[in-house]
């Protein structure tokens, strides 16, 4: 029988299947962080056991860490105490543990594929949505709530109803200046936040096989803003070009039977979806957002759509517009902006920086502007530095931060200001997500770029033009 | 950890008619530097709850003493966004043991199943007749019927069933949690990963 993708890697991993209820699924790695971890370590306590596989367990701080002075004690006393009781659980249980200053540490979801954790037709799971991120590899990777971190960390697996199936379909060529992030917002903004609820998807067609692994992370990352569960893409060249070597990834004999499985893993011809959408790369454009939720995205330049051509409650897209301090009808070039986030689990790596300075080269920040610049890890922050990345950002006005999640979601210092405007390249812009009061636009790294140096919404399609004519 | 046994639960509600409700404003990420499961309540919908000197906003439901209640009744897309258990638990920890909606985001509905807090998904225009009901009447008492799998607005006797499996719905009578099972079944767990290389 004709199988998709997800059915081949979900069906391997079952161990048991629970008539009109879920299956028990085995979780592959299981990727722990200090927020939605120590609740689920005090349940193991409680119940008196161990963690059962700490060798497929990895644990890292990256929610709640500062982004400057990470060799001095953390400041706010509830963040030091939950940094301290991973660090104290990951030693009891035998949990490598990556804190702050090490090397390896970073936010979860870029150290795992960095360091080889991630990889193709495994299960990977961590009490994070944006797990999502790993299924770029071809894994099925999705986030948990913290009775099934202890559910992991107990037992190794978890109990899930099988999803639904879903492909996203994108042919054609991308136009200029238009990234993965653009592709996914595009994908939200056709879907809604709640188009693929129930849903595991799968992105097929020539623009993610021509994407490199970081664009592909970044759409893979987004599945989860659209309501699926995750969404995965099948394993390539450059899919094993990218992990051959890191640390965790298979080798020698280890390699040649691991890709042996992993060249089983795309969906058959034949196979069925429980629903497929197609869309063409042409008609995308970069993309903003102008509302309170990441399906509120139009191409930047556009107008923002009136209340009465929206799906969905009247009153619900007003209150949001009413947030943002914005009219429907209105166009966003142009509009002001206070604050530029680049970074997070979305937009943090290197490729996220190389495509921050394109645009910022010869330019400098604009006044009007404060920019936080914050590395998914300290890996992407050493290839920021050596590839002179750094230096471009340096004589532009720019400082470089420590990494870490920071402004996508403000659990630290980093807090946007109630009323400002951020253009941000993370994945949420939900009411006091960056901040109390604080107002996000959702972008690719290109437009946060032209809105660092400019101070204002704009189309990096004209300055990448102005570069051009010079 | 185990949890209250859920059979018929009759109370009256605190309606919620926004769509897309997320778990940022279910429970603000500042808030979820606790090393244990307490005191969530306080914050559950902080920032339509609070202004930012922390004095309570007239407007806003929980703040009008005539609503009050065991359900929580939301708009389409109640809790998307993030995985954190921690706003089912600021739902639980505030007093609900149910949130009535027409569309549940996926982690959020396993997150409440897994403490305890029954989602019940019913069709559009019912949760319309409920949101309707309680506007005529803000002690409009609804059943939630588990056994049966049906939901009563009790002034009417209108009602509908709902979907819940068969495994989850045991468990949430019994006040049993996933664990308990997977100990269970530990030694097929450990054979399992014996085939299978890290």
């Amino acid at each position: 029988m004709s199988k998709t993708l997800f059915d081949k890697v979900w069906d391997s991993h079952v161990v048991k299947h629970i008539e009109n209820g879920p299956d028990v699924l085995f979780i592959d790695r299981h990727l722990v962080h200090e927020v939605t971890s120590p609740v689920a370590f005090l349940g193991l306590k409680n119940r008196g056991i161990k963690v059962l596989y700490p060798e497929r367990t990895f644990a890292t701080a990256d929610h709640n860490t500062p982004t400057r002075n990470q060799h001095l004690p953390v400041k706010d006393p509830l963040s030091a105490n939950q940094l301290r009781a991973l660090e104290e659980n990951a030693n009891a249980h035998n949990i490598p543990y990556w804190g702050l200053g090490h090397k390896k540490n970073g936010i979860v979801h870029v150290i795992g594929p960095e360091n080889g954790i991630t990889v193709p037709g495994a299960t990977i799971v961590c009490g994070d949505s944006h797990t999502s991120t790993h299924g770029a590899f071809g894994a099925i990777a999705f986030g948990i709530g913290t009775s099934e971190v202890e559910m992991v960390l107990s037992t190794q697996c978890i109990m899930q109803p099988k999803p639904k199936s879903l492909r996203i379909n994108v042919n054609g060529e991308l136009s200029e200046a238009v990234t993965p992030k653009d592709v996914a917002l595009f994908i939200i903004s056709k879907l809604s936040t709640s188009g693929a609820t129930g849903y595991f998807a799968e992105y097929a067609g020539d623009v993610f096989k021509n994407m490199s692994m970081e664009g592909r992370m970044t759409v893979c990352n987004l599945s989860i803003e659209m309501g699926a569960r995750g969404g995965m893409i099948a394993p390539d060249e450059t899919t094993f070009e990218y992990i051959k070597g890191r640390e965790y990834t298979p080798k020698g004999k280890g390699w040649d039977a691991a890709m042996e499985y992993w060249n089983t893993l795309y969906s058959d011809d034949g196979a069925e979806f429980d629903k497929e959408v197609t869309f063409d790369a042409s008609e995308i454009e970069p993309m903003i957002t102008f509302g309170t939720n990441p399906g509120m995205g139009i191409g930047i330049s556009k107008d923002i759509p009136l209340a009465e051509s929206i799906d969905g409650s009247p009153a619900t897209y007003k209150k949001s517009l009413e947030y943002m301090d914005y009219n429907e009808g209105e166009a966003m070039v142009g509009k002001p902006i206070d604050f530029v986030f680049l970074g997070s689990c979305t937009n943090g790596r290197i490729e996220d920086f190389r495509a921050f300075a394109s645009i910022i080269k010869g330019r400098k920040k604009a006044d009007n502007v404060t920019a936080w610049l914050v590395p998914g890890s300290h890996k992407v922050e050493e290839a920021i530095k050596e590839e002179g990345i750094l230096n471009i950002l340096t004589e532009a006005g720019f400082e470089l931060r420590e990494p870490g999640c920071s402004a996508c979601l403000a659990m630290n210092d980093d807090k946007i200001p109630a009323g400002k405007y951020a253009v941000s390249t993370s994945n949420r812009n939900f009411e006091g997500r960056q901040g109390p009061g604080a107002r996000t636009l959702l972008a690719s790294p290109l437009v946060a770029a032209a809105a660092a140096v400019t101070g204002k919404v704009t189309d990096p399609r004209v300055l990448m033009q102005e570069e051009v004519l010079a | 950890m185990a949890y209250d046994k859920f059979n018929i639960l009759t109370s009256s509600a605190v309606p919620l008619p926004i769509e897309n409700v997320d778990t940022d404003q279910i429970i603000p990420a500042r808030f979820l530097k606790a090393t244990e499961r307490k005191g969530f309540g306080d914050n559950l919908f902080r920032d339509w709850r609070y202004n930012s000197d922390d004095t309570p906003k007239e407007q806003f439901v929980l703040n009008n003493p005539i609503y009050s209640g065991k359900i929580l009744v939301g708009g389409k897309n109640f809790g998307s966004g993030s995985s954190r258990e921690h706003a089912a638990w600021a739902v639980y920890d505030y007093g609900f043991r149910c949130v009535v909606s027409s569309f549940f985001a996926d982690i959020f509905r396993g997150n409440c199943l897994n403490i305890g807090v029954l989602p019940v998904q019913v069709s559009p225009e019912f949760l319309d007749k409920i949101f309707k009901a309680i506007e005529a009447d803000p002690k409009t008492e609804l059943e939630i019927n588990l056994p049966e799998q049906k939901i009563t607005i009790l002034a009417t006797g209108e009602h509908e069933s709902f979907d819940i499996n068969d495994y989850k719905k045991g468990n949430m009578l019994n006040g049993f949690d996933d664990i308990d099972y997977l100990l269970n079944i530990q030694k097929d767990i450990e054979k399992y990963a014996e085939s299978t290389p890290l």
